[in-house]
Order: structure tokens, then sequence, then C-alpha cells
């Protein structure tokens, strides 16, 4: 004897959490049980596996009966299917768009396309987040992406407001559909111990400071492209290094303010030309978009990399950063002081961000 | 002529992409009714199309409104080819023309589609304007209220309660016209959801003609059900309680409104009390059966089972035919039958109970030669229902209440089934004379279980013994009701959710042989069944059952029977006695030592069960009855000794025959598989209590939460020998499984209840069972609920009553500045008449007979009710401004209340009736996956009719039909729902004073309508 058909509906659609967490984390119906059991549902209700499969075959209809509302939240809210209460809905919403920090390092700045959809299986392997549960995060990033990518103002707004999200999951989908658009590389090796969050906080330096949306706040696409005028202004700063003048100038002043303040002065006044013409040769080169992607790569290679090796401690670097921002207000030659500040400001916090093991 | 219905078809949102091309669509909107269509213009390329169409007239007749439904077709514009339909919306407008009810239907409704399910919303806005009707002969009833609710809704009063009405219509099925070969089956089901939602409307027409013709304004205790009975048809058939009702206005004394049933006015706490009988094919039974004779007392029963052949042909089985010549002289006397579809009443409504009476007729299908004419269905539910009337008579009964009818049907046989309680009514009350006060004082709150019948002269042997609660009048042993129990009743401890459950193999059979076969098979299941449920009511030590329904249901080689009940311990009944085992062969000591074991353990049960319902009657009591009669002392010797000693019992009580304790002889495997399954059920789990009445007796503080759900298991019988014996495990283990998943399922509203758990078996196919399950679960506050007082019941009622009755003196007083109720009026003075008469009336019939006069002179009267309608309403507006946010909460229950809540307007009865198809069934998640989703788009589209009547709510909610039909090899599956509610607007309980804990349900509707602006 079998159950052919077996189903509970309520009214208020019935929905566990834990249930879903499985079903999103990929679990098949019978592996969702297993876990179930070993939780100690049953023991805390009385209840015997089959009561638990089919409580879990329940569920797992009603979620994929869901799904298709959850690709666009807004609907969620005015569907008549299922009568779910609002912070419920909330959670539901929430949760089908949080992602793995695992999986997210791994597609972070990759195109959002068909190919990098197939080699899903390895990052499934190497992440061990299940292929069901990598697909879906993937199309969730895919699907922010294709949306907000038509549309007018702010990019974090737009998130939240078209997919009900909270405050902090927009802005870790900004920074991927940021990353996404501008292909910024984050796979190479030396980027490894960066986190996502790392990556999430500079995106949102670079799109509040850097991009069109920074000065004008009605363009397409104004948060997701970086601002082609101020990126050409750039090229100015270049006058930092090619000036020789200049470029002694700023050292001494940089080193006055620092001596005796670290122990890793004669380190810093030794590298100082080094550090500061990596700087400003990525400045200079950002118009290129092959450079563009290379930003972050660029930024461990010519500055974190020589201070790490160098021993400076966080402070030491917020110390030299400071100063050499600031130092060169002083320049009475130097005229860029505000591509500088809008420049050094991103900077200086992505550096601070990243400077950790 | 009466009638201009206007339609605006606003908007569509999340329509399917039908243009593959561009993943856009060309919708534009259908507007049919009658013969009428209007069309709106083509809104190009939106999947969230703006109409705004003019408003559509369709000038009509009162009799159309009332049976067609509004059909709303949306289609995909397409230049070349046909245009494609997306889906249909069918609007029963029927609440738009009751004065009191919705005034507009506004609101998303689902588009519907039998394949698509559900394919985005339209917005829709739609108002009637009725004329007034002058015409005293016309067709319509307009105006008459219908509710499933079966106890006098909350916030109205009962001027009168006129009794039984019913009506059937019958159609050809079209699923079966030689069309359905050519055509698709979509278009054949979408047929049938357009025939069957025409058929209800007429149905309603015509009883609503019948309610008018008596007086009344109203049905309460509305049952429509359907008989798919396949080639010969389609029969559509609904009884209900004809009632007139007076709304209660904002300045009525609020205060009782509501309690579980009622409302009306004077409740005295009268009585049910129920007892049973059984007739002839159980009783040549019984004595061969294990149990002993005694068993046979508590049978609660009548049954009747009658076999009818050849449908129209009506050849009548030998027994039914002397059975109906029986009855010739008294259907002469009367004509009606005096059947309540009530389940819970007015105080001082209900006097005794008698007992449960039940009649099933098993039938031939047959062709339904002439639609107009559906004389052959008319006549065999006449038949039934005259033995209902005469088993109700045999307990000295005059009336039958919680009355209920159904079908069951396989091929060409089909069961035909009706139950209710005997009962002895207050007669004043149906007269309606409110005025005059009761002189007699309000019987104490065991009156109900009071006997009717004459104590020398007892339609089946049952065992008195003086009211427990009283002393002064003789109750019996056991007490098996359809009802709700009274609320005034007085229990011990918490009640539970009893069933019996049983399987019965049948050979395979055709046409006379099998309906004869059927017939001979049910008079043992259903006394099979009663065994169980009282030996499972024993096993509790409750001594009443309350909610009692059985329902049978037939299959191909197969009958299944199932039982389902709320038993209780009423305090005003003795306690039950235990159950004795005894073996057969006494000598063989293996045997005997087993014997033991047994009876160890099912007085351990016994004993756990008493003290997890909180059973503990008070032990005194036992002294101060003691001296009238002398069993009582017996048994309670026997219970005593019973508990302390129970090795030694089996050999005492054998030797004394008791009368009161079970003997189950353990003569065969048979018998011990019984005694298994017997202690087999589960208890539900720490925290939950079940109940398939209203409301759990023992538990009167309920909170907030609700949770409404449908369950369907279908079981696939894979071994091929099946033997009895273990298809009843089956069965068992089906149902038992089913509660535990809820309670697994709901365990985060512990402490809670199941309410109103509602099963519902059938055999689609060979070897499936199927079993549904609608029911609530209801939280409530764990610290109050232990206090209940068993006293309190007494002096609530009598207050009640007297609130109550003043009422209507009132209301005739300033009747003529009252613009809300002429009716009230009528009724009014009209009961003063009859209140004189009713005191030298002394038998039931002349009552009846007095009675048809009065329909007639109340029908002039009528008419000034239809006047009101002008000051229909734009109370409702304010409703739904207030209520309409993106989405209405719309919360469903089949209880007739909401806890925590109170219902300020009924908007009208809610009768939905849709059919689901697939082709494919693997792509949705097979049959689970297809019947989950339209079990979901079915609550979905109860919500958004119940919201575009600017309700929030559906009480008395419940699912009629669940018809599934699967065909995995050709990867296809069809599926028919029918549910039925009544639409309401609550509001939150604002009343901060708890309510007295005798009236469970917490509700009042005192304040009307000026609560929710």
């Amino acid at each position: 004897m079998a159950v052919e058909l077996d189903v509970f509906v309520g009214n208020t659609t019935i929905m566990d959490e834990e249930v879903y967490q499985l079903w999103l984390d990929g679990y098949t119906v019978n592996d969702a049980v297993k876990v179930r059991m070993e939780g100690g549902v049953l023991e805390e209700c009385e209840a015997s596996a089959d009561v638990l499969l089919s409580d879990t075959m329940d569920q797992y209809r009603t979620f994929h009966m869901c799904e298709r509302l959850l690709h666009s939240p807004t609907k969620l809210a005015n569907q008549l299917l299922f009568q779910i209460p609002p912070h419920r809905q909330a959670i539901l919403i929430e949760r089908y768009y949080a992602f793995d920090d695992a999986f997210v390092r791994e597609v972070l700045g990759k195109k959002l396309s068909k190919g990098t959809k197939k080699d899903l299986d390895d990052i499934s392997a190497k992440t061990s987040v299940t292929l069901k549960s990598c697909r879906r995060q993937f199309d969730n990033f895919k699907r922010v992406f294709k949306v907000v990518e038509e549309l007018k103002g702010p990019l974090v707004e737009n998130i939240r407001q078209h997919f009900l999200l909270s405050d902090k999951l927009a802005r870790d989908y900004a920074a991927i559909v940021f990353f996404a658009n501008n292909r910024f590389e984050t796979g190479k090796r030396k980027l490894q111990y960066l986190t996502f969050q790392d990556f999430a906080f500079c995106a949102g330096q670079l799109i509040n400071n850097w991009t069109v949306g920074a000065v004008d706040n009605l363009v397409d696409d104004m948060d997701v492209d970086l601002d082609k005028e101020f990126l050409q202004e750039l090229k100015e700063l270049k006058i930092l290094i090619t000036d020789k003048d200049l470029l002694d100038q700023h050292k001494s002043l940089v080193c006055t303010a620092l001596r005796g303040k670290t122990k890793a002065f004669n380190e810093m006044e030794a590298n100082f030309k080094n550090l500061s013409r990596g700087l400003v040769n990525i400045a200079a080169k950002l118009t290129n978009t092959k450079d563009v992607r290379d930003f972050f790569i660029d930024l461990v290679e010519k500055f974190i990399e020589p201070c790490r090796s160098d021993r400076w401690t966080a402070a030491d670097m917020r110390l030299y950063l400071t100063h050499y921002t600031n130092s060169a207000h002083i320049l009475d030659t130097f005229k860029h002081q505000v591509v500088w500040d809008r420049y050094m400001g991103v900077i200086k916090s992505c550096i601070f961000k990243m400077y950790h093991d | 002529m009466p009638g201009k219905l206007k339609a605006k078809i606003v908007a569509g949102r999340h329509l399917p992409v039908m243009d593959r091309a561009s993943d856009l669509t060309d919708a534009f909107v259908e507007v049919k009714f009658g013969n009428t269509t209007f069309k709106t213009d083509v809104y190009p390329k939106s999947l969230n199309p703006q109409w705004n169409s003019e408003w559509f007239k369709f000038e009509v007749d009162d009799e159309d409104l009332q049976d067609e439904p509004l059909q709303i077709t949306v289609l995909d514009h397409d230049t070349y080819s046909a245009n494609d339909a997306i889906g249909k919306v069918y609007i029963d407008i029927d609440p738009l023309l009751c004065s009191e009810a919705a005034s507009v239907i506004s609101g998303w409704f689902p588009i519907y589609d039998t394949i698509h399910g559900i394919r985005g919303e339209i917005n829709v806005l739609i108002k009637v304007e009725l004329f007034n009707d002058l015409n005293r002969f016309r067709q319509s009833s307009c105006g008459v209220k219908f509710f499933c609710t079966t106890s006098i809704p909350r916030c109205y009063r009962a001027a009168m309660v006129h009794g039984f009405v019913e009506e059937l219509v019958v159609n050809e099925d079209p699923e079966y016209q030689w069309i359905d070969r050519i055509r698709t089956p979509r278009a054949s089901n979408e047929a049938r959801q357009r025939l069957i939602s025409l058929m209800s409307g007429e149905l309603q027409r015509k009883i609503g003609l019948k309610v008018l013709e008596m007086g009344g304004n109203a049905v309460v205790g509305y049952l429509q059900c359907f008989d798919l009975e396949g080639e010969s048809g389609l029969v559509v058939r609904a009884i209900g309680t004809a009632c007139t009702l007076d709304k209660l206005t904002s300045g009525t004394p609020a205060s009782n409104a509501c309690n579980s049933p009622s409302k009306d006015g004077k409740e005295s706490p009268l009585a049910h009390g129920c007892r049973s009988t059984h007739n002839s094919p159980v009783h040549s039974t019984c004595s061969s059966q294990r149990l002993s004779q005694n068993f046979s007392v508590s049978v609660p029963t009548l049954i009747f089972t009658g076999m009818g052949s050849g449908g129209s042909a009506g050849k009548e089985a030998g027994p039914l035919k002397t059975l109906l010549r029986q009855q010739t002289q008294t259907a002469l006397e009367q004509r009606e039958f005096p059947f309540f579809t009530l389940t819970s009443f007015p105080p001082g409504f209900l006097v005794h109970v008698g007992g449960v009476v039940s009649a099933r007729s098993v039938k031939l299908l047959d062709r339904i030669h002439n639609p107009d004419e559906p004389e052959t269905r008319d006549a065999w539910w006449e038949e039934i229902r005259q033995e209902i009337k005469s088993h109700a008579k045999a307990l000295g009964c005059h009336a039958v209440v919680g009355y209920s009818e159904s079908t069951s049907i396989c091929e060409e046989v089909c069961i035909l089934s009706a139950s209710g309680t005997a009962a002895i009514l207050n007669p004043r009350y149906i007269w309606g004379t409110l005025l005059a006060r009761f002189e007699e004082q309000s019987p104490p709150s065991c009156g109900f279980c009071h006997i009717p019948y004459d104590e020398l002269n007892m339609p089946f042997p049952a065992q008195l013994t003086y009211c427990y609660h009283c002393r002064r009048q003789k109750v019996p042993d056991v007490l098996f009701t359809t009802i709700d129990m009274p609320p005034e009743a007085a229990v011990t401890g918490k009640g539970c959710l009893i069933q019996a459950r049983l399987c019965r193999l049948k050979k395979k059979a055709q046409g006379e042989v099998n309906a004869t076969a059927i017939s001979n098979l049910l008079p043992f299941m259903e006394y099979e069944l009663h065994t169980q449920l009282m030996n499972k009511l024993k096993l509790r030590s409750m001594n009443a059952l309350f909610g009692l329904h059985i329902q049978i249901s037939v299959g191909e080689n197969m009958l299944l029977g199932l039982a389902s009940a709320t038993g209780v311990y009423l305090t005003a009944l003795p306690a039950p006695g235990g159950i004795q085992i005894a073996g057969k062969t006494p000598g063989d000591l293996n045997n005997e030592h087993h014997i033991l074991t047994i009876q160890k353990r099912i007085n351990d049960t016994i004993a756990k069960n008493k003290e997890l319902y909180q059973i503990n009657p008070p032990e005194l009591t036992e002294e101060l009855v003691g001296s009238p009669i002398p069993e009582p002392r017996q048994r309670s010797r026997l219970l005593r000794s019973h508990s302390e000693s129970s090795d030694e019992l089996s050999e005492l009580d054998l030797s004394h025959g008791k009368k009161d304790a079970f003997v189950l002889e353990i003569d065969d495997t048979d018998a011990v598989e019984d005694i298994h399954s017997l202690l087999t059920d589960n208890s539900p789990p720490t925290g939950f209590y079940s109940c398939n009445t209203e409301l759990m007796p023992g538990i009167y503080n309920w909170t907030s939460g609700v949770q409404m759900f449908t369950s369907v298991r279908v079981f696939r019988l894979i071994h091929a020998n099946l033997t009895n014996q273990g298809l009843n495990k089956i069965f068992t283990d089906l149902c038992e499984n089913l509660l535990k998943s809820f309670y697994f399922k709901l365990r985060s509203m512990i402490p809670c209840c199941l309410c109103h758990l509602n099963f519902t078996v059938a055999v689609p196919e060979e070897e499936l069972i199927q079993v549904a399950v609608t029911a609530v679960a209801m939280t409530f506050d764990k610290d109050h609920s232990q206090e209940k007082s068993a006293d309190k019941p007494t002096t609530k009622g009598c207050n009640e009553t007297e609130e109550q009755l003043q009422f209507p003196l009132e209301l005739c007083a300033d009747s003529s500045s009252s613009n809300n109720q002429p009716s009230s009026k009528i009724s009014g003075t009209a009961s003063v008449d009859y209140g004189s008469f009713a005191d030298r009336c002394s038998t039931w019939l002349e009552l009846l007979r007095l009675k048809a006069h009065t329909i007639r002179r109340g029908s002039v009267k009528t008419s000034r009710r239809t006047q009101s309608l002008a000051h229909s309403g734009d109370h409702t507006h304010k409703y739904r401004t207030q209520f309409h946010n993106s989405v209405t909460v719309v919360k469903m229950t089949p209880l007739s209340f909401l806890p925590g809540t109170r219902i300020i307007k009924y908007l009208g009865i809610i009768n939905m009736f849709f059919i689901r198809e697939t082709t494919s069934l693997r792509e949705e998640g097979g049959v689970s996956g297809f019947l989950h989703s339209f079990i979901a788009e079915v609550f979905a589209m109860v919500r958004a009719h119940v919201a575009a009547l600017g309700g929030n709510a559906v009480v008395s909610y419940s699912m009629k039909e669940c018809v599934l039909m699967e065909n995995p090899n050709k990867n296809q599956a069809q599926c028919l729902i029918n549910v039925s509610g009544d639409a309401v607007i609550c509001v939150k309980e604002t009343d901060q004073e708890p309510m007295p804990s005798t009236t469970n349900t917490g509700q009042t509707c005192s304040s009307g309508a000026d609560g929710a602006t």
C-alpha cells in the first residue's frame, strides 16, 4: 500500500523557516527529512518519520509554487494565491535573496552570462554549496542585474524597491551588480584573502563617489557606470609623479609629518616614491576598461603588498594615507585638488578595508 | 422585469504572456449575463491592462438575476486566428439582491482557467439596481437571505423558525453529452462549471420562494450538494431551515448574541437528550455478535436500510414498502417534515433529545428523462425523510434537529443517507411567541438529557437512572446526538474526537445484485460502527457524543464507514461502566492469562484517559442519588471494584450478567484485532485537543489564532487479497496518521484545539481510499482553560432569556420608525396570536396546521421588506474603504464565528464550484502538486470574492465535494471542488469584558453595525 496523494493546504500558508532554509540550500526532500530528524523535531512532537516526510513534501511544494512570485517580490504582496502575513513575506524574500559568501566570491565581477552559469557545477564542487542553491543565487544576481540595468535613480534604492530587500542586502546586491557591470577582477590568487564584504564596502565607496550618480542623479545607469569625465580628469594627477619637484616636495611634506610617529617610518620614506607612483598610475590608467577591471589587483600589487612586506600596521597605513592625501593640498603648483580628493577619498577607505590578512 | 445589472471592467494585472514573440498580451474582456454580451476594447501589449470600461448595463428579470452568474471572460486578441481565452471569472450576484448584504462588488478576482489555474487578476465593479416588484406571483425570491451557518447567525435574532425547506434540480451532465466526443475536455468542463453555477442559482431561488411562501425571510443551515450521477445526470439539491430573522440593531442589548449558536431570544436550557434505538436489521443480527446483549441497548441509532432498484421504475424492496404503508397515515396528517438543519439553537428551543435517527437507502440510478420533473429523486428523498420522521416518532419526539442528507455514488449504485437527532422542541418557540414569557422555570442545564419517551414503553432497551444533576427526571446512560453541545450543558472535564472506522469488502457486481449486496451489508456496518463508537466512548470514560456524523461510502469492491463525533462526559448522565473482557473458553489457562493482560491494558487506558481529559466526576453524587433506583448503586459498586482490582472483574461481572459494563468476548481472532484497534487510537499530543463540533467542550477562552486547513490523502491498496481486518487496519492508520500530521504541522500553535474536524471518505477507484479533511486550529489561553464551572450555565441562560424577551416588545412599539425591520413587526404581532393558540394546541400536528395558516397570511407582508431594499447600503461602502488594503486578509473557518471578533454583517452566501484539469500531471508535481495548487487556488478565489463583497472573513466554510480523477499513464488528472460558506465582516472584539466562561465562544454581535465605522 502506498500514499498516492498527500496534501495539506492552510488558508494562511504554513511555512517552517527551518524547512525553507533546507529548501533554499538545495537539499532534496529525503536529505531534508534526515536533517530534520537529526535536529530532533520528532521527539519534541511525538511524530514519526512518515509525518516528517509528508510535512517536508508539503512545504517543498509550497515553496516551489511561491518561487515564481519570489522572482518579482512586489507581486508577492499583491498576489492572491497565498495568504502570507507581511512579516513572513519579508522573511521569505530576504532569505530567498540571501547568498553564500563563498559562492558570491566565486562569481563576483564575472559576467552574469550563460557561460558563467555553465561553470556553476565547478563552483558548487569548490564551495560545497549545492548546485541547486548555486543556480538560485546566480539567477538572483542575474535577475536583479537585468531589472536595475534599465532603471534611473540610485542603485541601492532601486534594488530595495523592486526586490523589497533590507538595506543591508540591497547594498550587497548593488555591489554585485556594480562588480558584474564593470567586470572587476576578483578571482586572482592575490585577491583571495579578500572577503565579499571587503569588496562590497569598496563597491559602496566607488558607487557613492566615482559614478555619474555621485554628481548627477538623473541619468541612466548613473550608479553602475563610472563617471567618464572624472576618469579623464584623473590623468591630470600624473603630474604628481612626472614632475620631479612636485614629487620631492610631496615626499618631504609627508615625511615631515610622519617622522617619529611610527616605527615603519624608514620604510615609508624609502618607499614613498614607489607607492605614490603606484597609486597615481592606477588613477591615470582608469580610462581603459581593462585597467578598471584590474583596479583591485593593482591596488594590492602596487600598494598593499609592498606595505605588508614592510610590516606596516593598520594604524601606520591610516597615518600614511591621511598625510599623503592631505599634503597634496599644500603643494602650491598642484591644481587638481578636487579630483585628488575624490580619488583619494575612495582609495583611502578601500585600502583601509582591504589591508588585513 | 425588475433589475438593472451594471458592470465595469477596470483593469487587469499579472496577466500571462500570450504572445511569445513580444512577451506581452493584447487583452480584452467579454462580459456576459444571460444572453447579452458586451466587450471592452483591446488593451494592446500589456500584462497589466487598464481598460477602464464604460458601465455595461444588463436589464434583466430578477429571476435571471438570481439564477445566472455574471460571466467575465478575458481573452487575448489575435488578428489572424481565433482569440485565445486567458480565463474566466464567474461572479454570483445574489448578495447584491439582498438589502442587508453587500451593495457593491468591487475588487480583484483571480482569472481562472480549468487547464492553467489562476492566470492573473481582473478588477471589476458591479452594481445592481432593483425596481420594486409588486407582482405577488413572481418567480424570484430576491431578498431572502441564505446562511450556511447551522445556528441563528450572530447579529440576527430569530423571530420565528418556520422549518424545513428542500428542493432539487436535475440536468444532464455536459460531460456525458454526445458533444463531449468532439469538443475538448476544457470546453466541457467550462460548460459544467457554468451549468452548475446556473443550477445552484436556480435552486436557491426556488428555495427562496418556498421560504417566502412560509412567511420567512431567510434560510439558515443551508446545505447544498451535487450528485454527479454520471450518465444519468447531475443533481443539485439543497436543504435548509426557513426562519424569520430580525437584524439586531446597534441599540440592542448585545450581550448574548453570539453564543455559539444562537441567539434568539430565549433560551432556556432545554434539553436535548439523546438515546438510541435500533431497528430490526440490527437487532436480528446482534445476538450473534460477540457483544453481550446489553450492548445492543446502547446502539444509539435508528437504522433503516431500504433498497430500491431501477430508479424511476421505483420497485421498492419489501421492507421499505411496509414501512411506507405504516407511514401513510402520518403523511396524510401532516405534509411537512419537522426537520431542522440547525445544530445549535436559541436557548429554550430544544426541550429534550431522544437520540440519533438515521436512514439509508440504496438506489439504482437511471437516466433522468425529464429534467423539469425530477420526480424520482424527489420521491427517493421523500421516502427517506418519512423514515426519519417515523423513527423520531418512535422515540417519542416530534422533531428532528441537526438534520443532514448525503449520497455516495459508485457507478450506477447510489446510497442515500439522512440523519439527525430526534428531539422535542418548545412549540411556542416555533410559533414565534416571543412575547410570552415562560411560566415554568427554565429547566436546569440537564434538561435536554431527560428522556422524551415513555419510561414504561421504551422504543429500545435502555438503562435509565435519575438525572445526576436534578435528580428528578430519568436520563439514559449514554446519549448520542448529531447536534452541537448546548452551551448551557454541564460537562466534566474536556471532550475529544472519537472516530469509528470500518472497511467491508464486497464482491464486484452489477445492477440489482450489487444494490442488494450493498444494502445487506449496511446494517452490519452501522452496527459495527456503533459498537466501535460505544467502546471508544467507554474507553475514554465519557457518556455522550455530539456532532455524530456517519458516512458510508461505496466503491466497486468495498464499503467504507467513518463515524466521527465529539465525546464528552455530561455531568447529568451516569458514569460509564468499564469494558470487560471475557474469554470463550474459560478453562484454558493461557487464554485466561492473555485475557487478564488485555483487561489490564484496557483499564490502564481508561485511567489514563480520565486523567488526560480531566474527568473527575464528583464522587458524592452517587450516594445522594442512590436511593430511588437500585441499579445505579450496583453500577457504582461495579465501577469501583473495577478500578480497584481489575483482575477479578471479568469473573465477577459475568456472573452478574451485568447491566452496564460491556463485555467483549474474545472468541476469535477478529475480536482480538478489534480490541487491539481499540487500544491503538492515539491520544493527541500534549497541548492539543480535537473535536468535530463547533467548540471543544471544556475549553472556553479562545485567543485569536486561527488556521483553517484542508488536507487530502489518497491511499492505494496494493496487496491483492486483503481481508476486512487488514483493510480496517489500513483505514484506521490512514485516519490516525492524518491526525498526527495535523498535530505536527500545527505544533507552533500549541496550546491549540482542532475544531470542526470534518472527515470525508471516498473510494474513487477500485484500489484507492481517499480521505479529505477540513478543520480549523484555534489557539486558547491555557491558564484559564481549567476554570469552567459546572453551575454557571443555568443562571446565564436565564439572564439572556430575559434580555432577549424584551427586545421584540420594543420593536413592536416603534416599528413604524424603524425602517430596517418591517418584518420583525410582522412576526411580532403574529406571534401574539399564536401564543394564545399555543396553549390549547397540545400536539405538534395541530401546531403545524396552524402554522400553515400563518404562512399564507404572512406572505402579503413580505413585500414590505422589499421596499426597504432602497435603504440598502452605503454602510458597506464605508467598510470597504476601511478594509481595502492591497490585499485584504480574509480569514476562513468552518465554525460560525471567529474567536476574538464579532460579526457585524453577513454579506451573502459563497457557493463555488470549480473544475481543474491537467494534461501535464508530472510537470505539475504529480497528483499531489496538482491538487495542492488547486486547493490553494480555490482558497484564493473564495477570499477574493469575499473581499470584493467588502468582507474580511468566511464563516461556516466547508468543502462539500472533492472528486479527483487521475490517469497517470496519460499524464492527466481532473478534479472538482465545491465549497461554501458565509461571507462576513467582522471586527475585533472591543468588549473588554471577558465573556463569562459559559458562553464558550466569546463573541457578541451586539452592537451590530456601528462597530466598524
